[in-house]
């Protein structure tokens, strides 16, 4: 289960990439934030975000038109 | 990991358009972690005003999507710059992209450092407090010092 959940239906890059961000440094380490996105360049630039920011890309998926992420804050 | 990368843009441009590319990048960059300084010189402090008022012109842009294509003499035609603006507003709204006041807002927020080239504040004759609160007036000798220790410069 995520400890928070983010909707970013509905918006461009870069927003869910920066709201997450605001969201994941509010976090304690180890708190699992599960994001929700329509902007299908999300799906790798996510991957990139924790890559670039350490933190963990635990699950990424899409179901009809509709990307969710979890991610583990570092 | 904060403050150990950092970023630096020059950002010249004050259309609507291309106020997007600089506030994008350093919002991302601050996102990833990085120390970010823009330095707005030129067209690109219409960019800092606090009374934002960007807009863009068909006028030499060939690359501009336009409902109907015009021929160039009748871009020039009074109130053709006003609907340009109105389609890349619409458009902006429509597909869920920031307004660069907000992306603006975040990059304060973010920590970015703005710097206003003071030469051409004086240059368009603005006034300090035309633009926004939080930013820092100086000249070319001030960028330097952070693009010097920046892994990554960019000039837009």
């Amino acid at each position: 289960m995520p400890d928070q959940t983010l909707d970013t239906k509905g918006l461009s890059c870069p927003l869910p990439i920066l709201h997450a961000k605001r969201i994941l440094q509010k976090m304690p380490p180890g708190q699992i934030l599960a994001v929700e996105a329509t902007d299908p360049g999300s799906a790798k630039d996510f991957e990139s975000f924790c890559t670039q920011t350490g933190n963990s890309l635990l699950s990424a998926s899409e179901s009809s038109g509709v990307f969710f992420y979890t991610i583990r804050k570092v | 990991m904060n403050g150990e990368k950092k970023m630096a843009i020059i950002a010249t441009q004050g259309t609507l358009d291309w106020a997007y590319p600089p506030l994008i990048l350093a919002t991302t960059a601050a996102a990833l972690d990085y120390q970010v300084s823009m330095f707005y010189t030129f067209y690109g402090l219409q960019v800092l005003r606090k009374n934002l008022d960007l807009r863009l012109s068909p006028m030499g842009n060939p690359a501009m999507p336009m409902p109907v294509s015009l021929p160039v003499l009748m871009q020039a035609l009074p109130g053709m710059e006003a609907m340009a603006t109105a389609i890349m507003r619409k458009k902006l709204t429509k597909r869920g992209v920031a307004s660069v006041r907000t992306l603006r807002d975040m990059a304060l927020e973010s920590e970015v450092r703005i710097i206003a080239c003071q030469m051409t504040v004086d240059l368009f004759a603005f006034r300090r407090e035309d633009l926004i609160d939080g930013i820092v007036f100086a000249g070319a000798t001030a960028f330097m010092e952070a693009a010097a220790k920046a892994n990554i410069t960019l000039y837009t």
